[in-house]
């Protein structure tokens, strides 16, 4: 197979001035040809190092291998091998620091678009299936109650309802789909793609019950008590956390969450729908993570005028890399190395500034090696803005453990877990994602489902 | 979807719906609540349960025609299905060793007291009650509350029945009269438990109040109930909604119950006049028709 030495396939994508007026996704998806040519990139590496970057292991060359053929069907049973949601991984996984980080050709030039590739082979699943697969084994009568159905839910319940188990998800929402739903936004994740994997799910023979939030309605022990034989925690990290600043009452202020739950699951964008939200002239979003991305991209197209308040600079911004350029082009103006200091009451109870300090990097580094921002004296400084969007991360949902406090967790409240089983302090209780890492990456989340599904399947098996 | 079993109106304002939802009735204690979506289109809102029976597998909500939600869930009948029902949520109250208490609501709010003052009694506890409301034709539940307390004292701010004044105003004449209690439970509009608040302060008695902001999921998720408590940041979803009514920052909770008070206004009028275009449309049709 001739190797191409053509530049990196530029994806094609909704025009900036375009975009800012609706909500349709952003990246439109290569066509056949232009997957084919990229996949043509692919140096096959005898020890593919993109394969150990990939936090569940795809066997990437042996994919776009099939791509380059035109072989699409195959390509996708390859990747859904070892990822059973390709068309949502293709669509927000930071391939940048994962796969793509480690791509030889990216030594001397641009790495090959995996993620642009693998979500390729899955939309062109989706047009062309004409059937949903059946499980790969038949029903073992076990049954699995999973907790939330946000990606390690979604992704533990498909591995288990394929191995034959039973698989019931318990989802506190009125929609299926955790943050993906509530939390990413339509124009970087549509919300069908979404269902078309849900849809899957239930080809599988995957039990979906909304509206039921455990730890309130039933607790973990009479799940067990309804014949259950384990449960897997999938619960996420959604509790928003705040800056403990003057002002964080006033109206106008949002955690991001809120923000974009309205947006997203409650479709405050579409006039058709009930949900208020307000209408914001200047809106100031606080943090440097995806969610601050999705939150100031939400209000851009909301008409507000945005900016982005991080009090790091751009080099240790934890957002995907694309996600802070298309928020850039899209005229959301970045102020990196600032840090809000209150929230400026009208005298009404609502918002009309927001005080803030200019910040300085130390030499000292965090714990996660980054450099810790200082105050710089003397450099307080007010901005104009009638909103502000808290998006500062999220510590773990508190119902289940404050339902059954026998479950260890640690003191920022996140199940504590067995590294290789899973498994929490209570047997047959399992968890994973964010509700024991804290807030991560979606496919973090998938490969601790994926993880615990083994788990389960090794210890329900073994007591046989 | 939950169907609904029964819908009666209590007055000219409240309506009462018993919805058939088992597995919640099964768990539902008093002081939780419920989210209700009545329609694809429509929003949560949290109402409390005002009453549950897990024999027959229902609980029962009240609710106030305020707002498009309100007003949207109104128009089912009985035998409809609404869209999503999620609970119980929210903490119960914690009446565990009261021997005596005063359970006090205004307004609507007197809904969400009465299964705090059933459970008590029921519980063996002496349970005096004041209901507080605009005027006589607003008095609901009145008999249930007398076969569920030892004594009922019912007000009016207008006079026309029961005793004329507010439900603090009575309190502090049985608090002055040397009425003791374990706790007072108060729950109604936010201007009201502030007033019960600062009436038992002086007397030293643990007061507790359920509070109703806005929220969107109800799970800990939005923050938007967010509402400050002995200084800190609690969310009345999953840390109350039940808090010590002597620490609450009742000034914010003000605000913060008021963040949509213009867009909520703008919708039901919005909503009560495309409600009118069709029942004009349908009146038209039918002297068509004839």
């Amino acid at each position: 197979m001739a190797v191409s030495n053509a530049p990196r396939t530029p994806m094609p994508e909704q025009a900036p001035s375009q975009r800012i007026h609706n909500f349709n996704e952003v990246a439109l998806g290569f066509t056949e040809e232009q997957a084919k040519a990229e996949a043509a990139r692919c140096l096959h590496c005898a020890n593919p190092l993109c394969v150990q970057g990939c936090p569940v292991n795809v066997r990437i060359p042996e994919f776009i291998a099939k791509v380059s053929e035109g072989d699409f069907e195959g390509a996708y049973q390859v990747i859904t091998d070892t990822n059973g949601l390709p068309a949502i991984t293709g669509r927000v996984c930071p391939q940048e620091r994962q796969c793509e980080a480690k791509c030889v050709r990216g030594i001397k030039g641009e790495p090959v678009a995996i993620g642009r590739l693998e979500r390729f082979v899955a939309d062109w699943h989706m047009a062309h299936a004409t059937e949903h697969a059946a499980p790969a084994y038949p029903m073992n009568y076990r049954h699995v109650a999973i907790i939330g159905s946000g990606p390690a839910g979604l992704a533990c319940a498909y591995d288990l309802a394929n191995w034959g188990y039973g698989v019931t998800i318990f989802e506190a929402f009125h929609t299926v789909g955790g943050v993906l739903v509530y939390g990413i936004p339509e124009f970087r994740l549509p919300k069908a793609i979404v269902e078309r994997t849900v849809d899957e799910l239930r080809a599988l023979g995957v039990q979906i019950h909304t509206d039921m939030v455990i730890g309130r309605v039933y607790t973990l022990e009479e799940l067990f008590q309804q014949g259950f034989d384990a449960i897997f925690l999938a619960t996420g990290a959604g509790l928003p956390k705040f800056m403990n600043i003057p002002g964080e009452e006033l109206a106008g202020v949002f955690s991001a969450n809120e923000y974009l739950t309205r947006i997203n699951l409650m479709h405050a964008w579409d006039e058709n729908y009930d949900t208020p939200i307000v209408n914001s002239h200047t809106v100031a979003v606080v943090g440097g993570g995806n969610v601050a991305m999705d939150a100031a991209r939400c209000a851009r197209r909301m008409g507000a005028h945005v900016h982005v308040i991080y009090r790091r600079s751009e080099a240790e911004m934890p957002a995907r890399a694309e996600e802070v350029h298309h928020a850039m082009d899209e005229g959301i103006e970045f102020h990196f190395l600032t840090n809000p200091t209150a929230i400026i009451d009208d005298r009404h109870g609502n918002v009309c500034g927001l005080a803030c300090v200019k910040m300085a990097l130390s030499e000292e580094e965090d714990e996660r090696g980054r450099r810790n921002p200082v105050v710089i004296p003397n450099s307080n400084f007010t901005m104009d803005v009638d909103t502000v969007i808290m998006a500062l991360g999220t510590s773990p949902n508190p119902l289940i453990r404050m339902a059954d406090p026998a479950l260890k967790v640690t003191p920022k409240g996140c199940f504590v877990v067995d590294d290789e089983t899973m498994q929490t302090s209570k047997e047959n209780v399992y968890a994973g994602g964010d509700a024991v890492t804290g807030a991560a990456t979606v496919i973090l989340a998938m490969g601790a489902g994926k993880r615990a599904a083994k788990a389960i399947d090794e210890k329900l098996d073994g007591n046989s | 979807m939950p169907i609904i079993v029964t819908k009666r109106y209590l007055n000219p304002i409240v309506t009462f719906m018993e919805l058939d939802c088992p597995h919640i009735a099964k768990k539902a204690r008093p002081g939780q609540f419920v989210m209700v979506r009545p329609d694809a289109m429509g929003e949560r809102i949290p109402l409390t349960i005002a009453d549950y029976d897990p024999v027959r597998g229902t609980v029962t909500i009240m609710y106030q025609r305020l707002g498009v939600t309100t007003h949207k869930l109104n128009l089912l009948e009985a035998g409809d299905n609404v869209l999503d029902v999620v609970g119980p949520l929210g903490n119960p109250t914690e009446v565990d060793g009261v021997k005596r208490a005063m359970v006090i609501g205004g307004g609507v709010g007197s809904a969400i007291a009465y299964p705090q003052a059933k459970a008590l009694y029921a519980a063996g506890a002496y349970v005096d009650v004041i209901i507080g409301f605009r005027s006589k034709e607003l008095v609901f539940m009145e008999d249930n509350f007398r076969r569920n307390c030892s004594n009922l004292y019912i007000t009016t701010d207008d006079g026309t029945y029961g005793e004329q004044g507010f439900v603090n105003k009575k309190l502090e004449q049985l608090l002055q009269a040397g009425a003791q209690y374990d706790v007072v439970i108060a729950i109604g509009p936010v201007p009201m438990m502030r007033a019960i608040c600062q009436c038992t302060l002086p007397y030293n008695i643990k007061t507790i109040v359920s509070l109703n902001p806005i929220m969107v999921d109800g799970t800990g998720m939005c923050g938007c109930c967010r509402c400050k408590v002995d200084g800190q940041t609690k969310f009345a979803c999953v840390d109350g909604p039940d808090f010590d009514g002597h620490k609450v920052d009742f000034d914010e909770l003000m605000i913060r119950t008021a963040v949509y008070r213009t867009q909520e206004a703008d919708a039901t009028e919005r909503h009560l006049c495309n409600l009118q275009r069709m029942a004009d449309e349908l009146k038209k049709q039918e002297g068509g028709a004839q």
